[in-house]
């Protein structure tokens, strides 16, 4: 579904640039549950963005469905395809649109028809039920926010949904709904998702396999069964997973 | 005197709204003692408002209440301004969550706690250049020095909550409160940055409030930990019994939680109850604390 071959990204000209991600390949089956997880600055939310064409300045080699991308620009069969969810809902609605209005554009801009049905479909589809239609975001919590958001991504039909960090701004209790309602999403409808997150523990719920980042590389990519058990190979990954276990006392 | 450092009774904190006072804390009570101390809660649980109370950090129109709230004995609840100032920073100090929006962006590291210490202690400039580079060294920042002279801007995240927690104890103070200390940071500095908290207030002999909404994390750091709903305690465990919680939020809580150890089908849901807002607070469990 998704391919990902040798990619450098960048930002700003030399001297004083900063290569954000470099040389990361992986490939992402269809219908597969991929993780990307670091800490900040590792390079993780980049190769997202690269994907959709939110930066431009990359080199390599990005094929979804055996079909390459180049540059920033992004054809409509593409958005078609592949939807992101972004991190902060309170960030990623417009305040002064409607949740009615919100998906009513991205169903037209998909050239959808019976777009009344359709968001009835969408909002029920992710539990908030016709009543949040004529909601604006202020009026919604973090949760249901993010629950648009995730309908806004679902509206175009996509195969492929990119998740950045679509629940490190919520509270634990509904972080579970939300993900439960993202492997529910996956399973009715087949969807491959690429997930971005700081929580070894979110991405070890959630997806098949996982690649583990450092400084804008990949260190290694493992299963979502030897993150449980523990079999790095990488000492950093190592320490990652021994960190994110918890405290000890010195 | 007593044993305690500080002692709560029957806290309540409530803002004007639109349609009549909300009540943000709702009767809190507890004890604080040489010890850490964990206060657990979602957002909106009034577990930041309990820490701002103390340090008498609500601004009008928000408005204090209690029956009780005093430092070593003394009075904390509505005092003027000019003796709060010198309780806070002095005797009670925070740490915040977000070292980019606590630390001035235009003074050097320096400076800053230079500029803190000297709230509560005279010296002279050198007396409290020196002071700063110890509490710097202190905070375990190799190169003191050089992190004097720097900026906020030019320091990392994690390097500038050590900065905070330098700033917060040179004045030597009894209590800390950290509200969510390390929730910014990532997991690798965060183990750093508890480890530096940990002993310093173990060998300072301070009472730590520690805010965070991290059950797991807190139960791990803490000695004993207050569960918070709604603006109330609804349950208070030893930190190593965290497992044997008996209030079904605290259940929920941590049952929500998706796990490193073991693969879980769906993560349970919690089904909020409004009898937990009014409900009888849970104590310890026998042999507990």
């Amino acid at each position: 579904m998704l391919h990902v071959g040798n990619l450098d990204v960048w930002f700003g000209l030399p001297p004083a640039q900063l290569v954000a991600v470099k040389g990361a390949s992986f490939d992402v089956a269809r219908g597969e549950s991929f993780g990307l997880v670091g800490e900040s600055g590792s390079g993780k939310s980049t190769i997202l963005r690269a994907i959709t064409g939110l930066i431009d300045t990359w080199s390599g080699d990005i094929r979804v469905a055996g079909e390459a991308v180049t540059g920033s620009r992004r054809d409509r069969t593409f958005h078609k395809r592949v939807q992101m969810v972004f991190q902060d809902p309170y960030a990623s609605l417009h305040p002064r649109h409607s949740v009615d209005r919100v998906l009513s554009e991205t169903l037209h801009l998909q050239g959808m028809t019976d777009i009344d049905s359709r968001i009835t479909r969408l909002l029920e589809q992710v539990g908030l039920g016709r009543g949040f239609r004529f909601r604006y975001p202020h009026q919604l919590s973090g949760g249901q926010r993010q629950r648009v958001a995730i309908a806004r991504a679902l509206a175009a039909e996509p195969e492929l949904l990119l998740l950045d960090e679509p629940t490190s701004a919520l509270d634990v209790s509904v972080q579970a709904e939300i993900l439960n309602l993202l492997a529910d999403l996956r399973r009715e409808r087949g969807l491959t998702y690429v997930m971005v997150s700081h929580d070894l523990a979110v991405v070890g719920h959630m997806c098949d396999r996982l690649a583990v980042m450092r400084g804008g590389e990949l260190v290694e990519i493992m299963s979502a069964d030897q993150l449980r058990a523990h079999q790095a190979q990488a000492d950093y990954t190592s320490d990652l997973i021994g960190a994110s276990i918890g405290y000890e006392r010195a | 005197m007593s044993d305690h450092l500080i002692s709560v009774r029957n806290l309540r904190v409530s803002f004007p709204t639109r349609s009549g006072r909300f009540e943000a804390v709702r009767g809190v009570s507890f004890d604080l003692g040489r010890e850490r101390l964990g206060v657990v809660g979602e957002s909106g649980s009034g577990k930041s408002m309990t820490g701002r109370a103390i340090l008498g950090l609500v601004r009008p129109p928000g408005q204090v209440t209690a029956d009780r709230l005093e430092l070593d004995g003394d009075n904390l609840l509505n005092l003027p301004e000019r003796r709060m100032r010198r309780i806070r920073g002095g005797r009670i100090s925070m740490v915040m969550q977000d070292p980019k929006f606590s630390l001035n962006p235009v003074m050097t590291v320096g400076r800053q706690i230079i500029e803190a210490w000297r709230q509560h202690n005279r010296a002279s400039r050198a007396e409290a250049r020196q002071k700063a580079l110890e509490m710097l060294a202190a905070v375990q920042i190799r190169d003191p020095e050089r992190v004097f002279d720097a900026y906020p801007h030019e320091v990392s995240g994690g390097m500038g909550q050590r900065i905070m927690i330098a700033m917060m104890l040179a004045p030597d103070p009894e209590v800390l409160i950290a509200d969510e200390p390390t929730s910014a940071l990532d997991v690798s500095v965060r183990t750093e940055v508890l480890h530096i908290m940990d002993r310093l207030v173990r060998d300072r002999g301070m009472g730590l409030i520690f805010i965070s909404h991290d059950l797991n994390l807190v139960s791990q750091f803490c000695d004993r930990v207050l569960i918070m709903y709604a603006g109330r305690i609804v349950e208070e465990l030893a930190a190593r019994d965290l497992h044997r919680a008996r209030h079904p939020y605290t259940q929920g809580l941590l049952n929500s939680l998706p796990r490193l150890d073991q693969r879980v089908e769906r993560l349970a849901v919690l089904q909020r109850q409004d009898s937990w807002r009014e409900a009888e607070i849970l104590p310890p469990p026998p042999g507990g604390l």
